[in-house]
């Protein structure tokens, strides 16, 4: 009862220091958020005195210990739940900043709904709600199957999930707020930052203490990747938001760095969150999904050491070439460069081992939609770290650089690599977790497949025209030694290209709508779609029987 | 578990197990590819070939230049030097050649169009618009309405010293009065005025305000505007009958111009670009459509207004 009490009343006590720092807030936006600060703790604290057990605290019982035979999957099921949702949120909002560009009037002329602040929002909602969720759901269920062991620290691990959706909140609210620190993919500020930092942290704690406490001998590839993923976020995010507040009460720091140096760190981190949080973090997924829905063994154990190892030594460098032709001095750019491309056949390392694990089972491509999935995921997985590399190059770069093409190029790995093997995953996870006998339905798994796959096509066409476009129409010259176009009419030669691609973004989110609708019937345990099996080799009854005697002509 | 499957053989592959399991997963005990592995040595030796050849290695206070002798800096300065040498003749020759007489020189002439329709695009679309056809406040370029004048000398001119500089005086100068704010005409008096230039630019019909504004315009106005608010080019002030408006038309443009004034800027150019640049952007505009040949020399600019070819912005 005391430890209840003390728990209760700390919230509250969190509630009130919130409510305390909305009423002295410096800035409106910093007042906003610590409103939803204050929010969420009394909600914590109204949910810990409810869900307390009162007569097994009035007859002094101590809570049972958890079943240490049975594997810790709440916070896994919330979190293919958050998923689909923050995948659906993230995916609408790509598909209205698409459609921004081709109709500037969907800003709306409000500075809430304008590009600028929603881009922001879609990136973070895809890359850190959705592939995040992704990324915390599975490295949960699959560390504890790969171990043998149930999750360290439970509680720990429900803050985790909960502390993180708190920080997608402050993350999302505060790009609509206009609260920036203007580093992409690092744009919340010092105090979302900093209770990113603890959330992290525990989540290093219950990962980490998890696998210490591990029935297997060794770790599981998977584990390496995840653990990668979680060691450089940690690293990345620290040194890239070392900021100064303004004041303790309000939104504002500026970052520690400044001119080129600030620049050089912010792609040092936004070229490794590509590469550890979409990528080795993505991988440690397939590492697990794939054997495990192909029922192969992995193709081959040196690859995986090999490429893991090359693959996460040389990420870290190859940052600068983001920075091609800046004020980033030439042998930074030159290294940045190197590195990307001595990085191609790491990067390649997990798709051959990804593919090469179906080597017995290819047959699955035809029947098992989701095995469909995992292979247009490691394509598109390689088709991207190829490319890559080549941009990377910087007489490719002269070109392709600030033009769509790496638009095309980010959203070709983001839609066909991280959300295909997602979704694969996702659909293997949610009737294993709900202990039902399958997916609601299969051939919507197939609908998916291809409106997403035909989505990606689309879009990434378009843009790798309208960039190469874009570029070309840049620097174009005629032969009186003039540039030939101005800048807007090179813009409004995007239009076509553009509703090409919110076309593609469209085809992309009724996919994940499908999918939503199927998962969601499958939590919900409705009985299964009546509908043809996958595998339908035709049976002629007719056919099937000796031939007659050959009559006369 | 995992010393059942070692050493065993997995039947689909004919390769050996590795010997571990996770969760029924195993490993195979491929080799690497040999493919993969020698283009990631190449990747290497490239990356090591590149680092020789281009500037890349840190050192204590400086960093390795690279055996080709290349920098960005220097690419940048040899290619924009290639660039100005490959244009340096037309350029001077064009800087040379008097503009009146540009015309006369009808390659000249093209390579001027040419090489002002590159440097409008960098200097002037901000305000003129990429087709220089204005917007409130911004004058359309391509019809034949001027403020200042549409012959060669004129606009070239106009583009050297600009409108309405503060710090230059051979800028292009006209300065209305603001009559309500600065009451030089009663609030009556301005509603009248609009009524009347309302009226003579065929907006409305003539009614009694329009006509208590018309000796309001002409004790006020028509000393710039001229008598029948055609405007008078060498003042800068335009005509008001033309129905072409540089701020709008409407009897609430009209009246927040009476009231406030309206003084329009454009930068001066002179002290920012060079001569040819200057003389190209000058026929490119004069090219555009509503170019006038250079006015005979001695005709004051008030004849000009009155013999129809009316060539001023309305305002």
């Amino acid at each position: 009862m005391e430890k209840l009490v003390m728990k209760t009343g700390g919230w509250f006590a969190v509630a009130l220091a919130a409510f305390a720092a909305m009423l002295a807030a410096a800035d409106s936006g910093f007042a906003v958020h610590m409103g939803i600060v204050c929010a969420a703790a009394l909600l914590v604290a109204v949910f810990t005195m409810r869900s307390a057990d009162y007569q097994a605290l009035t007859r002094g019982l101590l809570k049972m210990p958890a079943d240490q035979g049975k594997y810790d999957d709440d916070p896994v099921r919330w979190g293919v739940i958050a998923t689909v949702f923050w995948g659906l949120a993230g995916f609408l909002a790509g598909l209205y900043i698409a459609l921004q560009l081709a109709f500037p009037a969907l800003n709306l002329g409000l500075e809430y709904t304008s590009f600028g602040r929603l881009r922001p929002l879609h990136t973070s909602a895809v890359i850190f709600a959705f592939g995040g969720n992704a990324l915390i759901a599975t490295s949960f269920y699959v560390v504890q199957r790969t171990c043998r062991a149930r999750l360290a620290f439970p509680a720990l691990a429900r803050f985790v999930f909960w502390g993180y959706q708190m920080f997608i909140v402050l993350a999302a609210t505060g790009y609509l707020l206009g609260i920036t620190e203007a580093k992409e993919y690092a744009e919340p500020e010092w105090y979302v930052d900093l209770w990113l930092t603890i959330v992290w942290v525990a989540y290093l704690v219950v990962f980490g203490g998890t696998i210490l406490k591990r029935k297997e001998p060794h770790i599981y590839v998977a584990n390496w990747f995840y653990l990668s993923f979680i060691l450089t976020i940690a690293m990345l995010h620290i040194v890239n938001n070392l900021s100064m507040p303004v004041s303790l009460l309000g939104a504002k720091s500026y970052s520690a760095f400044a001119g080129v140096q600030d620049a050089l760190t912010q792609w040092w981190y936004g070229h490794n969150a590509v590469g550890f949080f979409l990528t080795a973090g993505f991988l440690a997924m397939m590492y697990y999904f794939v054997p495990k829905q192909a029922e192969r063994p992995v193709y081959s154990y040196r690859l995986s050491i090999i490429h893991f190892w090359s693959l996460i030594f040389l990420y870290i460098w190859a940052g600068p070439h983001h920075l091609h032709y800046t004020a980033l001095p030439d042998w930074a750019q030159t290294l940045g460069m190197v590195f990307s491309i001595m990085l191609w056949m790491p990067s390649w390392g997990g798709m051959i081992n990804g593919l090469m694990t179906l080597n017995g089972a290819w047959d699955k491509i035809r029947t098992d939609p989701i095995i469909r999935m995992m292979v247009m995921a490691l394509a598109f997985y390689g088709m991207s770290t190829f490319e890559g590399p080549l941009m990377s190059i910087k007489a490719v770069n002269s070109l392709s650089h600030y033009t769509d093409w790496t638009i095309g190029h980010v959203h070709s790995g983001a839609l066909g690599w991280n959300g295909m093997i997602t979704f694969a995953c996702l659909y293997y996870l949610a009737p294993r977790l709900w202990k039902r006998e399958r997916l609601y339905s299969l051939r919507l798994v197939n609908w998916h497949f291809w409106l997403a796959t035909v989505g990606i096509v689309l879009y990434a066409a378009s843009m790798w025209v309208a960039g190469i476009m874009q570029g070309l129409m840049w620097r174009e010259y005629g032969s009186d030694g003039y540039l030939v176009y101005a800048f807007s009419e090179v813009v409004s030669a995007m239009f076509p290209m553009y509703l090409i691609r919110a076309a593609g973004g469209l085809l992309y989110l009724s996919g994940a709508l499908i999918m939503a609708w199927n998962i969601g019937k499958t939590i919900a345990g409705s009985p299964l779609r009546a509908e043809k099996p996958m595998h339908d080799a035709p049976y002629d009854a007719q056919a099937d029987r000796p031939l007659p005697a050959a009559q006369p002509a | 578990m995992a010393d059942e499957s070692k050493a065993q053989i997995d039947a689909a592959t004919g390769t050996q197990f590795k010997g571990h399991e996770w969760d029924g997963i195993q490993e195979l005990d491929t080799p690497l590819p040999r493919w993969w592995l020698w283009t990631f040595y190449a990747t290497i030796l490239f990356a090591i070939g590149y680092t020789i050849a281009y500037p890349a290695w840190p050192m204590i206070s400086d960093y390795t230049r690279g055996a080709m002798g290349w920098s960005s800096r220097g690419a940048l300065v040899k290619e924009l030097a290639a660039r100005d040498a490959a244009l340096a003749p037309i350029h001077k020759a064009i800087a040379d050649t008097p503009i009146e007489q540009l015309p006369g020189n009808a390659q000249l002439m093209q390579a001027a169009v040419e090489g002002g329709r590159a440097a409008f695009k960098v200097h002037c679309v901000q305000c003129h618009g990429s087709g220089a056809a204005g917007s409130k406040g911004y004058p359309n370029l391509n019809d034949d309405d001027w403020l200042w004048g549409g012959d060669l000398t004129t606009i070239e001119k106009t583009i050297i010293d600009g409108v309405r500089n503060p710090d230059h005086a051979e800028t292009r100068q006209s300065m209305m009065p603001a009559f309500g704010r600065d009451q030089l005409l009663t609030p009556a008096q301005v509603n009248d005025v609009v009524a009347h230039v309302r009226t003579i630019s065929r907006q409305d019909k003539p009614g009694a305000a329009s006509q208590r504004g018309a000796p309001v315009f002409a004790d006020n106005c028509a000393v710039c505007h001229g008598p029948a608010g055609q405007g008078i080019r060498s003042l800068g002030a335009p005509n008001l009958t033309d129905g072409i408006w540089l701020y709008g038309g409407d009897a609430d443009a009209i009246h927040a111009t009476v009231q406030n004034s309206r003084q329009g800027v454009m930068p001066r150019w002179g002290d920012k670009l060079d001569k040819a640049t200057i003389r190209m952007l000058a026929a490119y505009v004069h090219s555009l459509g509503g170019g006038e040949a250079a006015p005979a020399p001695e005709v004051p600019a008030v004849a000009d207004a009155a013999n129809g070819v009316q060539s001023q912005t309305g305002q």
